[in-house]
């Protein structure tokens, strides 16, 4: 459905200082599944999905790479065109935090009228109004809210009303960025069934789901991609990155998990000492270095490569695969 | 369960109602409590069950519609702005949202003084109040020299949260009420906070009230676990017995709402 | 502080509005400078002069040299002057009417026309059908009209202080000029005069004045008490927080503007000085500012940092001052400005309604207003008597919303493009 070849993006700050937040990332996404990405604050999470639709404008510049949506190659598209054919109708996105950027003056109705309008100023009020209708009784939310201002709605409504607006066009591939993570368990997993069935229905035909939540990507995505300072750090099924990670950084993560089962307060929570390192100038080494505890010298000389271990299943570091496990064995 | 202290902080048939007529809102609605020396309580509840109202009640910073809390065996008593600032050498709070829990005009050593001249100190030499400072950062692993002269929004949210960790380690409070404290950072970022927060406690023994919607993380650090809902309390009881073998109905549905990964999440019951 | 400063003098729409009202501002401190009449000397014998160079003519004659020029036009522009395209057209009317075959008339001719007009006119003959305004223009025509082809000098005679005969002083030829330059009085009244014959430019610009400071003086009075009930209704709720909330609840019932009339009504015209006046309007109008202060400070008093500030022990007016009062800063400074370019319209509406300061001592936009109305300028077309104090009314409001809009964008980052 979706795929991405080695796309590198940047953001140049008001200073006119270059931030790396995407570097040679490449994915790819099949009919029907669902690509988790995950990641710490500020890895590049938001920006990768962003870049993924090809739609740049300051601060963000393209820089390299290839995109490929259903076939179309959408690689050096003009902002203009790929928002008038592309946006909301090939892939649609959910900013982070949409839920509360929504114009408190205006009705639910009037947002879905501006997706449509954006793409045929012709349709009238009544079409409008007859499209939306259809389309909430397809995902199963009460029509009433279309009349309704956006405080007038719950967390959970508001969010799958957000979601419902961005899928209006019935796009092919929706990208969500961190639908649930304002929410409480319950609204959070009400908006996940949403996404759930819209997948089995074939409503939608691919997912990126953008979390830093790990239990709930593991139980929404098929797929897992760890990112850490705008790079891909790790990809894999979902199982495999979570029982199995690889990556230095990835095994941190699992590390920070809480979820309310027997054993967990027992189990040690590890955090990953450190913050991430500054993208205006990323370390020539592995980006990783000075958070990792197995850190070498030679990690340090030269940008680490991404190696594939079949599968589908690759990961960025100098280890080798039985070491890193044998290490974690020990850790634990 | 740990063998439990003396009560330090109480409640009886503690309410709190927003307005009246028709727009009243009974934020928390007659709860009991007990929360012992040097515990590790949490309360537990999805968004508007009234956590934060109780959070507030219990540090005095909003009045008590009905009920009474005690304080140490005694019924609190707030009568006065003395009798507040005593009180509030002796319980202190971190917030929900990092963001807000900062003055954006006052540099970060404001902060971080104030707790010293609360503490007694005013009057020391600066020399003194720097390393002091200083100290305190290192506590939560933050370099002093690093954020001295610099505005709260030039800190990551999970900077600033550690460094509301590094106030209380200034103000060495008997009791610490944190609501929702990592609701508003990220997974990584959290274990850093809640690490910083266990290790605080084990250093003083101050009681540590968390309030969370994060029912792993209630279960991960508490001792005690009192779940909510609509402002009351359904259940309480010792983490395990309360995780493990959840008996209200609603506690039932929050922990099978959460998503795991060593069990199916069930997402047909919503 | 200094970033917000740049911040805001980056904000297209506010530095307009602000270089509006600084040259206002520069022309209204300048002016008198230059020009040291008094405003409200009463130096015109009549009412609205049109705007112009005023040049005294006996001064002008008594030029100390009078130069001679020979310029082609100077004739048909004398002419001109006093026989217009409409004149002619008339006097052709009346001479048909007279008798005079049509075709023999050619109005263009001005020598030929008036040899005819000479030749037939008889002042006293009112012809059948013709009204008697009519006839007595015709009249007022053939004076102006008389000796206009005369090429002869004028001569300027004085009686002799013994005799008391008239005594040739000087002759003035029609080439003859003076140089404005060397006559002793010169007025230029840019905008003419005023009903009582006062100088309209140097009185608007005192009047500017003198509304600029009402309009500052009300708006400190409505702010300072707006901000001090809000804060405190705000914060402090309880008693405070009723008692405004009761005033409020007055003031949408009664309009502020109402009030307003009312108060200057029973202050009476004798204590209605220019500050007083403003005083009023700032009494009146503290209420909106307080009320949407009031909310803010509800709102910040929730915030977390404030919640801080109280559990680290600090007191109450220390919270106020220190925690609330910084955030609402930028607030106050674009509530302030309205309530200054309110008050400045407030006075003007009063002024219209003749209940404005006290008419003799000092002009106000209002007050200029008020004259041009009562005497009619409007409906008389004496345009410079009222055109350019509304215009003075409105860019000193349309300057301050601007700065104000300006302001907003860049105190309100949701309001940026
Ligand atoms: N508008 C911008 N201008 C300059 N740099 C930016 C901008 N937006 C983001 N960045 C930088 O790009 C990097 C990646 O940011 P991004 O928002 O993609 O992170 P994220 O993984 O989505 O984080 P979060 O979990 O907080 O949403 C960060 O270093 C961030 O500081
Ligand atoms: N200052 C207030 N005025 C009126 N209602 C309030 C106020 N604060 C909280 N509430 C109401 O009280 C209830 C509980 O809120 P809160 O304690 O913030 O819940 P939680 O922290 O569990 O999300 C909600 O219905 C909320 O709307
Ligand atoms: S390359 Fe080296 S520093 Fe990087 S993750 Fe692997 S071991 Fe750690
Ligand atoms: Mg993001
Ligand atoms: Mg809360």
């Amino acid at each position: 459905m979706l795929e991405v070849r080695d796309l590198s993006t940047k953001y140049v700050t008001r200073y006119k200082e270059d931030v790396y937040a995407v570097d040679r990332v490449s994915l790819k996404i099949e009919e029907g599944k669902t690509l988790g990405i995950a990641g710490e604050s500020g890895c590049g999470k938001s920006t990768l999905a962003l870049s993924l639709m090809g739609y740049y404008f300051p601060p963000l510049h393209y820089i390299s790479g290839e995109i490929i949506i259903d076939g179309q190659n959408i690689t050096g598209m003009k902002p203009d065109e790929v928002r008038k054919s592309i946006l909301g109708k090939e892939i649609a996105y959910i900013p982070q935090a949409a839920m509360n950027a929504l114009n408190p003056t205006r009705k639910v109705i009037d947002f879905i009228g501006d997706v449509i309008r954006a793409h045929d100023p012709t349709w009238t009020k009544q079409m409008i109004y007859d499209h939306a209708r259809a389309l909430f009784e397809r995902l199963g939310l009460p029509a009433e809210v279309l009349q309704k201002y956006p405080v007038e709605l719950s967390g959970g409504m508001k969010q799958r009303t957000v979601i419902a607006v961005a899928v209006t066009l019935t796009p092919k591939v929706l990208i969500a960025d961190e639908p649930s993570s304002a929410l409480d368990v319950t609204s959070q997993k009400m908006v996940i069934k949403m996404l759930r069935d819209m997948m089995e229905s074939g409503f939608i035909k691919a997912m990126i789901f953008i979390t830093h939540e790990l239990p709930l990507l593991y139980n929404v995505a098929d797929d897992i991609m760890v990112m850490y300072a705008g790079q891909i750090v790790e990809r894999g099924t979902a199982k495999q990155t979570v029982f199995d990670p690889l990556h230095p950084y990835s095994k941190g993560l699992m590390g920070s998990i809480l979820v309310p089962e027997s054993g967990l307060r027992s189990a040690k929570l590890t955090a990953i000492p450190g913050a991430p390192p500054n993208l205006k100038n990323p370390p020539p080494g592995c980006r990783f270095a000075d958070r990792c505890k197995y850190v070498k010298p030679e990690c340090r000389v030269t940008s680490v490569p991404l190696y594939e271990v079949g599968h589908g299943r690759a990961y960025r570091c100098i280890l080798p695969e039985e070491e890193l496990r044998r290490a974690y064995e020990h850790g634990e | 369960m740990v063998n439990k202290g003396n009560p330090c902080l109480s409640g009886r048939g503690v309410t709190k109602i927003f307005g009246f007529g028709r727009h009243k809102t009974i934020a928390v609605d007659h709860v009991d409590f007990d929360f012992h020396e040097g515990e590790i309580v949490s309360i537990v509840g999805e968004s508007g069950s009234g956590k934060t109202t109780l959070a507030k009640m219990l540090l005095g910073l909003i009045s008590v519609t009905e009920g009474e809390i005690y304080f140490q065996g005694k019924k609190r008593d707030l009568s006065s702005g003395r009798k507040k600032q005593e009180y509030w050498r002796n319980i202190q709070a971190i917030f929900q949202d990092p963001f807000s829990s900062y003055n954006i005009f006052h540099k970060i050593d404001s902060v971080l003084l104030d707790c010293i001249r609360m503490r007694g100190g005013g009057n020391l030499p600066r020399e003194k109040k720097v390393e002091m400072m200083t100290e305190a950062c290192s506590f939560v692993n933050l370099k002093f020299a690093e954020l001295t002269n610099k505005y709260p929004f030039e800190l990551s949210g999970g900077q600033m949260q550690r460094l509301m960790i590094a106030r209380i380690f200034l103000l060495k409070p008997k009791i610490l009420v944190a609501d929702e404290p990592t609701s508003m950072i990220d997974a990584c970022s959290r274990a850093t906070i809640l690490d910083y927060l266990m290790k605080l406690r084990n250093e003083t023994g101050m009681t540590l009230i968390f309030i969370t919607h994060d029912i792993g993380l209630a279960y991960y650090v508490s001792d005690t676990i009192y779940i909510m809902e609509h402002g009351r309390f359904v259940e309480s009881g010792s983490a395990d017995d309360v995780i493990l073998y959840p008996k209200h109905p609603y506690t039932r549905r929050l922990i099978s709402d959460v998503p795991k990964i060593y069990e199916e999440w069930d997402l047909s019951t919503v | 502080m200094q970033h917000t400063l740049r911040q805001v003098f980056r904000s297209g729409k506010f530095i307009v509005g602000f270089s509006i009202l600084m040259t206002i501002l520069l022309i209204v401190i300048i002016y008198p400078w230059v020009v040291r009449h008094p405003p409200l000397q009463i130096i015109g014998q009549g009412t609205f002069f049109p705007p112009g160079i005023y040049v005294n003519v006996y001064d002008a004659i008594h030029a100390p040299t009078l130069y001679t020029l020979n310029l082609e036009d100077a004739a048909a522009n004398r002419i001109g002057n006093k026989l217009r395209q409409e004149d002619r057209v008339a006097m052709k009317e009346w001479l048909v009417a007279f008798g005079v075959p049509e075709d023999e008339i050619d109005i263009d001719d001005t020598e030929k026309l008036l040899a005819l007009w000479e030749a037939n006119y008889n002042p006293d003959l009112r012809l059948p059908g013709m009204t008697f305004a009519r006839h007595r223009y015709f009249q007022r025509v053939n004076a102006s009209i008389d000796g206009l082809l005369s090429t002869e000098p004028a001569i300027i005679a004085a009686p002799n202080s013994e005799t008391g005969a008239l005594e040739q002083k000087a002759l003035i030829r029609q080439t003859d000029y003076a140089n404005v330059d060397e006559v002793a009085n010169v007025r230029i009244l840019a905008l003419g005069t005023d009903n009582f014959g006062r100088d309209v430019l140097t009185q608007l610009v005192a009047a500017t004045a003198v509304s600029l400071v009402i309009g500052l003086v009300a708006g400190l009075i409505a702010t300072t008490i707006g901000l001090t009930l809000g804060l405190l209704a705000g914060y402090i709720g309880g008693l405070v927080d009723d008692v405004l909330m009761f005033f409020t609840n007055l003031f949408t019932v009664i309009p502020t503007f109402v009030l307003l009339i009312l108060i200057s009504f029973s202050i009476g015209q004798d204590k209605r000085g220019a500050i007083t006046i403003a005083m009023v309007i700032g009494f009146t109008s503290w209420v909106w500012t307080a009320r949407a202060v009031r909310s803010q400070v509800l709102s910040l008093r929730n915030r977390d940092h404030v919640n801080l500030s109280k559990l680290s022990g600090h007191s109450v007016p220390r919270i106020i001052l220190v925690d609330i009062l910084p955030y609402i800063a930028s607030y106050v400074v674009m509530a302030f400005i309205l309530q200054v370019s309110s008050g400045i319209l407030a006075e003007a509406g009063l002024s219209i309604l003749g209940l404005g300061p006290r008419t003799t001592e000092t002009p106000t936009l209002g007050l200029m207003m008020n004259w041009a109305m009562i005497y009619q300028a409007h409906i008389l077309g004496k345009w410079w008597a009222y055109l350019p104090v509304l215009v003075t009314i409105a860019l000193v409001s349309f300057s301050m919303n601007l700065m104000n809009t300006g302001l907003d964008q860049v105190f309100n980052p949701a309001l940026r493009d």
